[in-house]
């Protein structure tokens, strides 16, 4: 008698987590299920809308970029600023807290030559993955944002007062790491600086510069910037770039109704204070205070995506039938 | 080709810093090497202890592994020398003493006579080295020295780490700014045959200059 007891409880049990199941899938069901604000309403036919439908935001993101996209080896779990970026958008469209917003997150490595292709193909709704803002992607791709200027920066001992700018560094040995742009940056912009020492990798760099061999290393801050976090007692980053990459959160071209929903989104973020928490709790590890948040730029999008040099995505325009076929890419209007 | 043909110059001085890293530091490695040597046949034993020391310590660990030390960790106590400094120092150390095992592997072919003899006429334990073993020993160590300067020439290359512009950091260079890799160290393989093949032949000359005609 106990025994058919139990079994009947276990398959309820079973039940009943095939329900939270489906209810995850079913937003109408997922407002009363103990999230704490319930999910925003949004206009039928946007992608917001359809996102919250399907219950699944796709992202794209980096796996291997230190404190912005770097998967954890421990417990395989997507960490850093773009990944929070991610987060906060999942809040403003499922509900919640920032937690339960990003179980709904789906997270795809995107690395940096597949992003437009991937973007084009709907296999993401969006990507965050340290994507800079630049004319040539714009024509294929819109973008919200920036949420982050990144930019080229130098790193000294943390005990250096003399180098504050790509100025001070004439005269000065730079490390960088052999045929890196970065270099040819600084001789632009530093004639006089002494860039005879380079080395294969970053971590060289940072040697030679705690041996006292050069007295600065230069390139992306994100760079440094994990440089630093792995030794804070030891560099220090100048916090004053020298050239702009304005990161911004790609999307498909021409998808203005998302794309106003996100850069919102990113002010709000701004103004509520979530995005200094997300930048302090990541790149804020390096031992940098959070900056001025970047002004977010709604520029005017070109509209359609101009034709694309291969065929193979100007295909990707149409609505495909992939089962994931992303809402994204169809017309919204 | 066109490749190499345009890069002559950066091959050129890369060659010239390989040649000049070489030669320095082969005669700092001869240098080193008498010393040993003589420290290792020698009839105190804590100088012979110290001899045995060096060699086993120096010749056990990889070359750039001595070289990282030095460059990277030595300034922590505050020595600091320039990167072709380093290079060349390490370089003279490491080879130093295989040259002095090569030294005294050709002390001990001078048979025993020789130095009872020498003794026996009242020479001192230096008149005797210098003036009756070593003339001996040194012409049956021309061979290992030429196989010792090729190796040399060879570990020259380990230098490009810390970025001495020798022939393999030119190389590494112009590989990152024409994207042309086997064209590159093709060339750069062709310019150490350049250097060690002549090493050989000329190696070879001195043996049959000094072989002693029996």
């Amino acid at each position: 008698m106990s025994r058919t007891k139990a079994v009947l409880l276990s398959m309820l049990a079973c039940l009943g987590l095939l329900a939270g199941a489906c209810a995850s899938e079913d937003p109408a069901i997922e407002e009363t299920n103990g999230t704490t604000e319930s999910a925003p309403e949004f206009e039928e036919g946007t992608t917001m809308a359809e996102i919250q439908e399907r219950g699944t935001l796709n992202v794209g993101t980096k796996f291997d970029q230190p404190l912005f996209g770097q998967k954890n080896p421990v417990n395989d779990e997507i960490e850093g600023f773009d990944v929070e970026i991610a987060k906060i958008v999942a809040q403003a469209i499922f509900g919640g807290t920032l937690e339960e917003a990003a179980e709904n997150i789906n997270f795809i490595e995107t690395v940096s030559a597949v992003r437009e292709a991937e973007i084009q193909k709907g296999s993401v709704d969006m990507i965050v993955a340290t994507y800079t803002i630049n004319d040539a992607r714009k024509a294929l791709v819109d973008f919200a944002g920036p949420y982050f200027i990144a930019g080229q920066d130098i790193m000294v001992m943390r005990d250096n007062e003399d180098i504050e700018s790509v100025e001070d560094l004439n005269g000065k040995r730079v490390c960088s790491v052999q045929g890196s742009t970065s270099l040819r940056n600084v001789e632009e912009q530093a004639p006089e600086a002494d860039t005879s020492i380079s080395f294969e990798r970053y971590t060289d760099c940072a040697d030679a510069l705690r041996a006292g061999r050069v007295d600065a290393v230069t390139t992306d801050n994100v760079i440094l910037l994990g440089l630093v976090r792995d030794n804070p007692e030891d560099f220090k980053v100048v916090e004053n770039t020298f050239t702009t990459e304005p990161y911004g959160i790609g999307i498909p071209k021409g998808d203005d109704a998302f794309r106003d929903f996100l850069n919102d989104t990113i002010e709000e973020a701004y103004e509520s204070g979530a995005w200094e928490e997300a930048f302090d709790a990541t790149v804020g590890e390096a031992g940098v205070d959070a900056p001025e948040p970047p002004e977010v730029d709604r520029y005017t999008s070109t509209g359609e995506a101009s034709p694309a040099p291969t065929p193979t995505v100007t295909a990707t325009a149409s609505p495909t039938a992939t089962g994931t076929a992303s809402p994204a890419a169809s017309p919204t209007t | 080709m066109e490749v190499l043909l345009n890069n002559l110059d950066a091959f050129g001085s890369g060659l010239r810093l390989t040649i000049a890293l070489a030669l320095t530091s082969f005669a700092g490695a001869l240098a080193i090497g008498l010393v040993i040597a003589a420290f290792r046949v020698s009839p105190v034993p804590p100088l012979r202890a110290a001899g045995a020391f060096y060699v086993e310590t120096i010749r056990n660990i990889p070359p750039l592994v001595l070289l990282l030390v030095f460059y990277f960790g030595f300034p922590d106590i505050g020595i600091v020398y320039s990167e072709f400094v380093s290079a060349a120092l390490i370089l003279a150390l490491y080879t130093g003493a295989f040259v002095g095992e090569a030294i005294r592997a050709g002390i001990n072919t001078v048979s025993r006579g020789q130095a009872e003899a020498a003794r026996a006429i009242g020479l001192t334990f230096s008149q005797t080295l210098g003036l009756v073993v070593m003339p001996q020993a040194l012409r049956s160590v021309v061979p290992p020295m030429g196989n010792l300067f090729i190796a040399l020439v060879k570990n020259t290359s380990l230098a490009s780490v810390i970025s001495v512009a020798e022939l393999t950091f030119i190389s590494k260079r112009l590989i990152t700014d024409t994207a042309e890799g086997l064209l590159v160290f093709f060339g750069t393989a062709l310019a150490y045959l350049v250097l060690t093949l002549p090493a050989g032949w000329i190696v070879g000359r001195i043996e049959t200059r000094t072989a002693i005609k029996r």
